[in-house]
């Protein structure tokens, strides 16, 4: 009986962790920005982003078991459709639409993220109808390569039709803008003023909210627990009558259309894409979040976004001061210890905890 | 005696030049146990997996209860009402024992992404449904009190009954086991074959796999013996037990009874 792992009824404990969670999650721009100021706060912003990222991915890799190495795509095809939707432009290369729309290209928020969420999901399908024979490592490499060629062509699109300026990407995407109130700036409400990154946390949180609410309501349902099937035993999941292909293809869908989500976010929040933002480390990088949190286990891959959202930042800014107090000099640029400190934590959880930082008790059991 | 509820008619798979099975057919009656027999390499596999639609026949007809089905492809099978376990207990591990028999009752069940994103109140019935259902076929195997467990938490035998309820919550028309007692020992046999006598004896129909001469004897109302990739003899254990094919497969030729 020892051996057995009887899972614990945790309803009042989950009840307090979401509102430890809530509060956590209104408190921190402000706890972190009295600390560093708006450079933090700027990190805490990206920090959102990437989990919903991540959520996305865990659906595709932590549910359904399909390893997804090119993620990023999704993120970048989200990004450059908000650029394409609300700068101007589309409209220095066709005069016909400048001349159609003499106010300018200024598609709302609230259009473009269904319809990038809804271009990255076609993409998603388009991505597993021919990749779903494959599995483990083979799937990943087929991903990692469509992640390459959405970056290549974002690199080269801009012959014969300029359609995303190729390497020099897409400025003056406008910033958000969200019942008449401007997020580029700082704005004052009920007394309390709030600059730009500030309001974006707020945008991002309550989109990483919504995208979190989903996720969890997907675990928890007939669909999720048929993902989590075929990531246990594909074959066994195909002999109780489950359509794996149209399951997989729902996974690839779903995850991706939260990447466009977050990538069209990105774009309105940086004001500018390039292809240079959606490289393979990039993909990588989201990966290891979702790898190194606990795969499949929601909390452990907002852990997993924070923590490698915020320790890049903490060891650029803390290296340099530390090298100065302990050797008088800096002997080492803090740009490389950052990149050796990164590598060696990764390395490190997978020595010490390889199902992740914080994982899931029973794969999908409550 | 009922129709047949499951008739396959002359099944033919070579693979390469071998032929693995040549012109065999099957007739199951409905509500019997079908113990589906023969030595080593006879075949017995290969019929399953081509009638489960694993692999795909060069020819032949299937048909249940009367509707023929084209065994293309494996979840099409299930759907159609054939349910399998298999010969090394394939679970959900990861996954919490009820949660494994829900996964069962997945193409009896219909919520789809809005239903499990609004949980709304048709969603949520059908959810409630899923659970009771899968907590009675838990109960009926008799490892209700594990519901919450990690299903590679179980001991073999209860993993072994865990995957028959499993296949249960699809509600078959024909539970086709792949070996169950293949490594069980003498008491966990004796539990699986009341079990096996309970799930018959409440109307539904078993295809039984297996390699315990005495238990398929002892529980079987019909058996069909395979050698060689083709069927030597059909009957009750008692014809099947004298019959000199079966005899001479089993003991070789010098023997004579």
């Amino acid at each position: 009986m020892t051996a057995l792992t009887i899972l614990q009824n945790t309803a009042p404990r989950a009840k307090f962790g979401l509102l430890l969670f809530a509060l956590a999650l209104l408190l921190a721009p402000w706890l972190v920005g009295s600390a560093g100021g708006n450079a933090w706060v700027r990190t805490l912003d990206f920090a959102m982003l990437y989990i919903m990222l991540a959520l996305g991915l865990n659906i595709v890799v932590g549910y359904a078991g399909l390893l997804d190495m090119g993620f990023i795509a999704f993120y970048a095809v989200g990004a450059y459709l908000a650029a394409l939707l609300s700068s101007p432009h589309l409209l220095a290369q066709f005069p016909a639409l400048a001349a159609a729309l003499p106010a300018g290209m200024h598609t709302p928020l609230w259009l473009i993220l269904p319809l990038a969420a809804l271009l990255a999901a076609g993409l998603g399908i388009l991505l597993g109808a021919p990749t779903l024979r494959l599995r483990g490592d083979y799937l990943a490499i087929v991903t990692l390569g469509f992640g390459e060629i959405i970056r290549i062509f974002m690199r080269n699109l801009d012959r014969p039709i300029n359609l995303t300026n190729g390497p020099k990407g897409i400025s003056s995407v406008d910033p958000v803008q969200l019942f008449g109130v401007n997020f580029a700036r700082t704005q004052e409400i009920f007394g309390l003023r709030l600059p730009s990154v500030y309001l974006y946390y707020y945008l991002f949180a309550a989109a990483m909210v919504v995208i979190l609410f989903a996720c969890i309501r997907l675990q928890h349902s007939r669909i999720g627990r048929a993902w989590l099937a075929i990531r246990e035993d594909e074959q066994a999941a195909e002999a109780m009558g489950l359509n794996t292909r149209n399951l997989k293809l729902l996974a690839f869908a779903i995850g991706a259309a939260f990447g466009g989500v977050g990538g069209a976010l990105f774009a309105s929040f940086q004001g500018f894409v390039s292809p240079e933002s959606f490289s393979l480390n990039e993909s990588i990088a989201v990966l290891a979040m979702v790898v190194l949190g606990g795969m499949g286990h929601i909390p452990g891959v907002i852990l997993g976004c924070v923590l490698l959202a915020a320790l890049p930042e903490t060891l650029r800014a803390s290296m340099g001061t530390l090298q100065q107090t302990l050797f008088g000099q800096v002997l080492v640029d803090p740009e490389i210890i950052r990149q050796l400190f990164y590598g060696l934590a990764l390395i490190l959880a997978m020595l010490y905890r390889p199902a992740g930082l914080w994982p899931a008790r029973t794969g999908g059991a409550r | 005696m009922s129709t047949a509820l499951l008739h396959i008619d002359k099944v033919n798979k070579h693979f390469g030049g071998v032929a693995a099975l040549s012109d065999v057919s099957l007739s199951i009656q409905g509500g019997h146990i079908h113990g589906l027999i023969g030595p080593n390499g006879a075949g017995k596999t290969t019929f399953f997996n081509v009638m489960t639609g694993l692999y795909r026949a060069d020819s032949g007809q299937f048909s249940l209860d009367g509707q023929r089905y084209e065994p293309s492809s494996v979840h099409k099978v299930a759907q159609a009402g054939i349910a399998r376990t298999f010969q090394n207990i394939r679970l959900f591990n990861a996954m919490s024992v009820l949660e494994n028999v829900m996964v069962g009752r997945h193409i009896r069940t219909r919520n789809g992404v809005w239903a499990a994103l609004t949980r709304h109140r048709r969603a949520r019935e059908e959810e409630r449904q899923t659970r009771e259902h899968a907590r009675q076929l838990l109960d009926y195997v008799g490892i209700g009190q594990f519901a919450d467990y990690r299903a590679d938490s179980l001991s073999y035998g209860h993993q072994r009954r865990l995957e028959i309820a499993r296949a249960l919550a699809t509600e078959p028309r024909l539970l086709a086991l792949d070996e169950p007692a293949a490594g069980m020992n003498l008491s966990e046999k004796q539990q699986l074959r009341e079990l096996l006598e309970k799930i018959r004896d409440d109307g539904r129909t078993v295809l039984l796999i297996e390699h315990d001469v005495k238990l398929v004897m002892g529980i079987c109302d019909q058996l069909t013996v395979l050698d060689y990739g083709q069927v030597i003899a059909q009957g009750t254990p008692e014809v099947v037990r004298h019959h000199p094919a079966v005899i001479q497969a089993y003991l070789g030729a010098s023997a004579h009874v």
